[in-house]
């Protein structure tokens, strides 16, 4: 058996007097597509936003590919280590957040080139193929606001990519995005998925897009994962009344 | 009701003298008109200044020493611009920084320069910083904070601008929207990558029309350098023109030719910063703007 890609134990995050995470528990192998979902307010973004600590927990480890983080104090060592642990993990967000002020090409290349320092000709090569793969390479040379969203979108997951991340993480990547140019970014993800395996965590309200690729739904509600399956359990036979309402609302 | 053939045959029906005035005024282009104004008042002005007796022949005589003070002008300026630049950097990174020292100092350096008369700071480099040091230091090293009217000067406006413009520099930093900020932890960054790949290239085109702002205003202000008495070879035209226009009571020409200088210094500076606003906006606007 080969270690999970992503291991999260014990994971709890309070905002104040609320406490968004009580308590979450995940592992996820590699080559796994594990779609997050549930009411907003139920920690699923939190959660999500927590593995590579974008949100500090409160309590709780995470382990990606090797490197374990614990909750604690924001001491020089576990910053570096949070970076660390962070060059594994690729984000996509739902506002794209590509840098203004860098060319599309240079957005992908950024990364690779500051923080891992790789040689700039094989990130250049690199980072026109991922430009290739979403079906942007004519824009390497544009500027982000050139765009559309969903080509933007494209653009933040070769960005993401770029680091060659165990684990891509994706924030709603569809929610800030015209209704027609949804398919084109799901396209591009589920082609990560059967094609190049890619472990995923996908926080999302595309049902379709889950009951096609996922292997794994996980229900949040109130902070906790109420219930979890694969597709076909969640859709056809959910066992809480919570998810079935859920579910029942957003199909 | 919003047939245009209805709405077009109103004023073609009544063809008085009003409209056809109205009409042709219209007809003129906006800038014209604006031209025309600025003609009426320069016209005005002359006409006032050679009923009062302006002297001509002395002006264009003594204009020459004037002007050359614009090369002080423009020395002052640029370690002034330099220098408070710096300093802004500095203080805003302070301002932004959790250190509780860094914070603190430029939390007081800001609170005191902005709180204060630039006038009374320039004093205080001038007349009061040399007590203080001769007050607690031994010589020689008491005299090294006795400075030149110029040094005092320059320094003294350096620090002030540097102040308001710690405060320009701050707010362009936290203007730049949080989630470049998270793209950037996401990809594994430092917070000093952060800040100079990400944060501080966004923040540039943010501040640069204020900055541009406070380099005028600072052009302008180093005429108060005059003030502490400088000596003539480092006279600015504000400080020449009191020279030589007190001599021979003309203080009216020697004065508008040390005004001409100031405005002419900061209408070039204005062209230039308009050409840089322009150049920095690429990435930000879809249609792209050509320069010239």
């Amino acid at each position: 058996m080969t270690p999970p890609v992503v291991s999260v134990s014990g994971l709890h995050k309070r905002f104040g007097d609320l406490e968004v995470l009580k308590g979450i528990d995940m592992d996820i192998d590699a080559g796994e597509v594990v779609v997050v979902f549930g009411r907003s307010g139920s920690g699923k973004s939190t959660f999500l936003r927590c593995i590579n600590f974008l949100e500090d927990p409160d309590q709780g480890t995470v382990e990606v590919a090797g490197i374990s983080v614990s909750a604690g104090l924001p001491t020089r060592r576990r910053r570096r280590e949070i970076r660390k642990l962070r060059t594994h993990c690729g984000m996509v967000f739902q506002q794209f957040n590509l840098f203004p002020q860098m060319t599309v090409l240079d957005n992908v290349m950024e990364a690779p080139l500051r923080v891992k320092g790789e040689n700039a000709s094989e990130v250049r090569e690199r980072a026109i193929q991922l430009l290739d793969d979403v079906g942007l390479a004519d824009k390497a040379d544009q500027h982000p606001i050139r765009l559309s969203g969903g080509q933007q979108q494209r653009v933040a997951i070769a960005r993401a990519l770029a680091m060659r991340p165990e684990v891509m993480l994706f924030d709603e990547p569809t929610s800030a995005l015209d209704p027609e140019l949804i398919h084109e970014v799901l396209a591009v993800m589920k082609r990560l998925a059967d094609a190049h395996s890619t472990t995923m965590i996908v926080v999302t309200h595309e049902m379709g897009f889950a009951r096609e690729v996922a292997n794994r739904m996980c229900f949040f509600h109130d902070g906790v994962i109420l219930e979890q399956g694969t597709p076909d359990q969640m859709f056809n036979s959910p066992e809480q009344p919570e998810t079935r309402r859920f579910l029942e609302a957003v199909i | 009701m919003t047939d245009p053939s209805t709405r077009e045959a109103v004023p073609r029906q009544r063809h008085g003298l009003a409209e056809s005035v109205e009409a042709a005024s219209l007809a003129i282009p906006f800038r014209l008109k604006v031209a025309v104004v600025w003609a009426v008042i320069f016209g005005l002005l002359a006409f006032a200044f050679f009923r009062s007796g302006f002297d001509v022949a002395w002006m264009v005589d003594k204009a020459p020493a004037i002007l050359k003070g614009v090369w002080v002008t423009i020395l002052f300026s640029v370690i002034a611009i330099t220098a408070a630049t710096i300093l802004a950097m500095l203080g805003a990174l302070g301002r932004i920084s959790k250190n509780p020292i860094a914070y603190g100092v430029s939390g007081f350096y800001t609170s005191f320069f902005r709180g204060t008369p630039l006038i009374v700071q320039l004093f205080l480099w001038y007349l009061a910083l040399p007590q203080l040091a001769i007050g607690l230091l031994p010589e020689p090293y008491a005299s090294w904070f006795i400075w030149p009217a110029q040094v005092a000067g320059v320094v003294g406006i350096a620090f002030n601008y540097g102040a308001y413009m710690t405060e320009i520099f701050r707010s362009g930093i936290e203007a730049v929207p949080h989630g470049q900020t998270e793209a950037a932890d996401a990809l594994g960054m430092s917070s000093g990558q952060r800040m100079r790949r990400i944060i501080l290239p966004q923040a540039i085109r943010i501040v640069i029309p204020p900055t541009g702002n406070e380099f005028i205003a600072m052009i302008k202000d180093t005429a108060l350098i005059g003030l502490l008495g400088t000596t003539i070879l480092w006279a600015d035209p504000f400080r020449m023109a009191q020279l030589t226009g007190k001599a021979d009571f003309r203080n009216l020409e020697a004065l508008i030719v040390a005004a001409l200088v100031y405005w002419g210094l900061t209408g070039i500076f204005s062209f230039f910063q308009r050409k840089l606003e322009q150049r920095m906006s690429k990435g930000y606007v879809r249609t792209a703007v050509k320069a010239g």
